[in-house]
């Protein structure tokens, strides 16, 4: 429990597929209230790594601690699904493709984890599902089903289904990559939203602009490694690596 | 046509088609049952279990439905299964059916999108919670139609039993045809009978299918 | 009574007889529904009023009820008005007529996918409405459909057995010739299933290899 002052910690997280190694030693720590974001090409290992948070895309090597607790724990199935579980209820997670429960209206999409997980009354969880909506700015469209839609107001309910378990960690992989350029930003207001409440978020984004204006530090991740981390005016201004300063380029041009 | 002849035994073509029914509903029960697990068998993570499940659907949906029937009746009581056609009937009937619904079931689950598993999981939800609460109603959804071609094929295939004796619409038919020479009539009486047990199941399919779909 | 496989190979003989037959009557029932299922597919789509609607009703009634009482109906009803054939050639026509009713729904749906503007291209370089049928349209339907038609023709030989109850002397009667000399059900319809299901692979091998071609050649 020495290191136990770090929220979040990734120690020598390795992953391979077969041959294939997608991480390589990468080691990370992320304070309370903290917001991180992890740039990078494509397959550059940024999701894997996000996805090995809440072991999703379990680690081949390394170790994930959250607040004092590891969550790759080695423990037999039956023990390690009930220890994941709890963890999981803690750490929300915002998809690129929203993976709303297309069977049931936004009100239930939030209200489902919190009745079954924590035990809430209907009554609780509408109240809860009420909450979490109007502050993602959906509660007029609370009894609408996720087909009825745009893909802006998906992944805002995803997000209110998401803060409706209370999570002490939120993980976004490309919550906006999926929108259309003008739905974008209402994804990100919310996002800006959370940061001024100081929720902790760990952010794998293409947007640029986004995350030098909301986080406090941005990882550039290339090849499964950290090539490059610091205070976003550093990274994005001063870059010290040729590889990131290359991809910097491009993506700014692009963005321009 | 020989309408007066047709008007004598329709009774008895009447009564024949309540044991169709009687027949299809319980091996429809049956088939789903077997369906059911076959489909749990095959996603098992359990390899012996895909493997049991595999065999079972590749041996029953590759071989005569009669000729399963025919093991079951007529070899069953060298294994010591002795049962009477209408039993005999029912389960083979329904353990054929059931190796067809198994690739219906299984195949409608594997269709929903890994995304929405992952995003229960990440709730906190375990592998069976999000199984039932989030893939199985979707998938149920995308089942009714394509149970409701296995009941429609399902349906037919009672006619098998007549090749055991069981007293149903086509074993009516083929023994009025025998008595009274008039292929014709008895086809009409029975085909009717058939057409209509078939067309108010495929209502019924299609009523369901409206009813669970979402708004 | 217990199970006792030695008694088999003293009656291979009439099995593989039976097997033989059960290819034929298959391969037969097969061209007939395939050939058959395009005539009607034609009949269904195209003919006069008066034609189609009568033809659909009776496509209808075929798809509602069991083979077997076809067959029944299709061996009794030629004997009653006068036509004698022998069991086989009504098993096949059984056989062939319904699974062409079955085929030609196949057939229908991919002649209604093909392009519109397939047909007026035809028709723009002076074929007739039949012409453009025949060698535009017909045939890219086909391709279209032989996927499916596999499996209607995979259920077609397993669907063979039931000639059987008509007097075919097919796999499935061959095994009841040799239960009666035998008294051994289970051995002997245990093995007659282990055929059907021996050709059942080798047509689903074929058509997995004709899936590919077709994919390839697009």
């Amino acid at each position: 429990m020495s290191d136990k002052s770090h929220f979040v910690e990734i120690r020598h997280a390795q992953k391979s597929f077969g041959a294939l190694e997608v991480l390589k030693d990468i080691s990370l720590n992320v304070e309370r209230g903290q917001i991180v974001a992890i740039i990078g090409p494509s397959g550059s290992g940024k999701s894997t790594l996000l996805r090995a948070i809440n072991d999703l895309d379990p680690l081949t090597g390394g170790e994930v601690w959250l607040d004092g607790v590891q969550v790759n724990k080695n423990l037999p199935h039956r023990q390690y699904e009930k220890h994941i579980n709890e963890m999981r209820q803690d750490v929300g997670m915002v998809f690129q493709h929203f993976n709303l429960f297309p069977h049931l209206t936004a009100r239930e999409n939030v209200t489902m984890a919190p009745k079954m997980l924590k035990g809430l009354s209907s009554a609780e969880a509408d109240k809860l599902a009420e909450e979490q909506l109007e502050k993602v700015g959906m509660l007029d469209r609370i009894e609408y089903y996720p087909s009825r839609l745009s893909g802006g107001q998906k992944q805002r309910v995803a997000i209110a289904r998401a803060l409706a378990m209370k999570p002490k960690l939120m993980l976004f992989d490309e919550a906006t990559s999926a929108l259309d350029p003008e739905l974008v930003d209402e994804v990100n207001a919310v996002m800006k939203k959370l940061a001024e409440e100081h929720m902790t978020m760990i952010i794998v984004t293409h947007e640029m602009d986004f995350a030098a204006s909301v986080c406090d530090r941005v990882l550039f991740m290339d090849q499964g490694v950290v090539v490059e981390e610091g205070p976003p005016s550093v990274v994005f201004k001063n870059p010290s690596k040729d590889r990131t300063k290359e991809f910097l380029r491009k993506h700014l041009a692009g963005a321009n | 046509m020989d309408i007066d002849l047709m008007l004598r035994v329709y009774p008895f073509f009447l009564e024949a088609a309540w044991t169709t029914i009687l027949l299809s509903v319980l091996t429809a029960l049956l088939g789903l049952t077997m369906g059911t697990l076959g489909a749990a068998a095959r996603l098992s993570r359990f390899a012996v279990l895909r493997f049991i499940g595999a065999a079972y659907v590749s041996f029953f949906r590759g071989t005569p439905a009669l000729i399963q029937l025919f093991i079951l009746y007529f070899g069953g009581p060298q294994i010591g299964i002795q049962l009477d056609a209408f039993e005999a009937g029912v389960i083979g009937l329904g353990i054929n059916a059931g190796a067809y619904m198994t690739e219906t079931i299984r195949g409608a689950i594997i269709s929903i999108d890994k995304g929405q598993k992952e995003a229960g999981r990440t709730l906190g939800l375990s592998n069976w919670q999000s199984f039932y609460k989030i893939t199985l109603p979707q998938a149920g959804r995308l089942m009714v139609r394509p149970l409701g071609v296995n009941l429609n094929m399902l349906i037919k295939a009672t006619a098998l039993v007549a090749a055991i004796s069981v007293v149903e619409l086509t074993y009516t038919a083929q023994r009025y045809i025998g008595s009274t020479y008039k292929p014709f009539e008895m086809f009409l009486l029975a085909g009717i009978l058939y057409m209509i047990i078939i067309y108010a199941t495929g209502r019924g399919v299609a009523w369901l299918d409206r009813k669970v779909q979402i708004t | 009574m217990g199970l006792d496989f030695t008694v088999v190979p003293a009656h291979l003989d009439i099995i593989l007889l039976g097997c033989a037959w059960t290819i034929g009557i298959a391969v037969a029932a097969a061209l007939l529904s395939f050939f058959g299922g395009i005539v009607f597919a034609v009949i269904a789509l195209y003919a006069p009023w008066i034609i189609r609607q009568p033809f659909r009703l009776l496509e209808w009634v075929f798809m509602g009820t069991p083979l077997l009482l076809q067959l029944f109906l299709i061996y009794f009803g030629l004997v009653q008005i006068g036509i004698d054939l022998p069991a086989f050639v009504a098993g096949i026509i059984g056989l062939g007529l319904h699974f062409a009713v079955y085929n030609s729904e196949l057939i229908q749906t991919a002649i209604l996918s093909v392009d519109k503007g397939q047909m007026e291209a035809a028709r723009t370089v002076g074929l007739s409405r039949g012409q453009a049928l025949r060698k535009v349209v017909i045939p890219q339907a086909v391709r279209d459909v032989i996927p499916p038609i596999g499996n209607n023709m995979i259920a077609l030989l397993k669907d063979s057995a039931l000639v059987s109850v008509i007097g075919v002397s097919e796999l499935t009667l061959s095994a009841q010739r040799a239960i009666g000399a035998t008294y051994r059900p289970f051995e002997f319809y245990l093995v007659a299933a282990l055929f059907y299901y021996a050709i059942n692979l080798c047509m689903e091998w074929v058509q997995r290899r004709i899936e590919r071609r077709i994919a390839i050649s697009r």
